[in-house]
């Protein structure tokens, strides 16, 4: 029994490690600039530029990086009169 | 020929000036001979650390820019015959080391001394990757604290993509220096302990050295860790550390909690 956990305390120690752990096999693949989330975020950017006139305001991007998967969620605010219309 | 080792970290304060000094000390008491370079320009400290702050007239900038020779710029440790010491410039522009200079002053360094210790500043900028540069071995000094762990982690991408060894496409040796260890807070799971930091930077272990009051009064006094008359378990620490440094097995101590009656019957793990 440890008296930490006997208060109801969890040590941080192993938060520090989890942490650290999920942080650095992220930075470790980034080194040089090929993270494939940061690569994938430009690229879709410019293919939606391609199409739509957008503005950076316009786009948010948010990235949540995990141990095993890390999420990439791209929302765009689409203006009506862009001059995009169905064939 | 000499071995160049380089004392580096990423971050500061984690003990590089310290652990360079304590190991060419404790290197210099086995007789070999030791020149311990400090790279920090504008910010020198290893001077001090060595009690040799008011003997520096000429400096490794100088050397660089052919004002003095190299001979006369190192200075001979007071109580050790074999220990010698080239200070960083305080005063000069840091851009004045370059890469030509550098190189030239290992090679030489090498030819005359068994072992090259150049004591890196922080961060990652021209002092540090100069200092690794010509390294054949580094010493990675780390804190068991998050932010420590991280930079070191970075310091060894660099030390197997940036130094002459590895642009030659030859395995950087690494080792890694666990200072200021608290057994207990690590024991408590207050503090990564020496399994997590190694599982997470997967290098070698050079040596665990505790925290202690004995570092702050050493350099207080100017004096390397390692030359305190009956130095304590970090003196210790140190002097396997270099042991295994010049290859001797030498079996790793991890420093443990000292548990009091209260401790004993609360404090530990049941696993």
């Amino acid at each position: 029994m440890r008296l930490l956990r006997f208060f109801g305390r969890r040590p941080s120690a192993s938060a520090a490690r989890e942490r650290l752990q999920v942080l650095l096999a992220h930075e470790r693949a980034s080194v040089g600039g090929n993270d494939l989330v940061t690569i994938l975020r430009d690229e879709i950017l410019a293919v939606l530029e391609k199409h739509v006139k957008i503005e950076s305001r316009q786009v948010h991007v948010k990235m949540e990086r995990g141990a095993q998967i890390s999420t990439l969620a791209v929302d765009i605010e689409i203006p009506f009169d862009t001059g995009v219309r169905a064939a | 020929m000499g071995k160049v080792i380089v004392v580096t970290s990423g971050k500061g304060g984690v003990g590089k000036t310290t652990s360079t000094a304590a190991i060419g000390a404790a290197l210099a008491q086995r007789n070999e001979k030791v020149v311990v370079v400090d790279f920090d320009v504008g910010l020198r400290n290893l001077d001090l650390v060595m009690g040799a702050e008011r003997r520096v007239v000429y400096d490794l900038i100088n050397v660089i820019q052919g004002e003095a020779k190299l001979s006369q710029a190192l200075i001979r440790d007071k109580r050790l015959q074999t220990l010698f010491l080239l200070a960083a410039s305080q005063t000069r522009d840091k851009d004045k080391l370059t890469p030509e200079g550098v190189e030239h002053v290992i090679a030489n360094l090498r030819k005359a001394f068994d072992w090259v210790i150049c004591d890196s500043p922080a961060g990652i900028e021209r002092g540090a990757t100069l200092a690794m540069r010509h390294a054949d071995a580094a010493i990675v000094v780390t804190n068991p604290e998050v932010s420590s762990v991280r930079d070191s982690d970075r310091i060894i991408g660099l030390l197997d993509s940036k130094t002459l060894k590895a642009e030659q496409g030859e395995p950087m040796e690494k080792h890694l220096l666990l200072n200021r260890y608290d057994p207990t807070r690590a024991a408590t799971g207050e503090m990564l302990n020496v399994e997590d930091v190694l599982e997470i930077l997967s290098i070698p272990l050079l040596g665990v050295i505790p925290e202690s009051m004995d570092v702050l009064r050493a350099s207080n006094i100017g004096l390397p860790v390692t030359l305190i008359a009956n130095g304590g378990p970090t003196s210790k620490a140190y002097f396997d550390a270099a042991r295994r440094l010049s290859g001797e097995a030498v079996p790793m101590t991890i420093p443990s909690e000292k548990l009091g009656f209260f401790g004993k019957i609360f404090g530990r793990k049941a696993a």
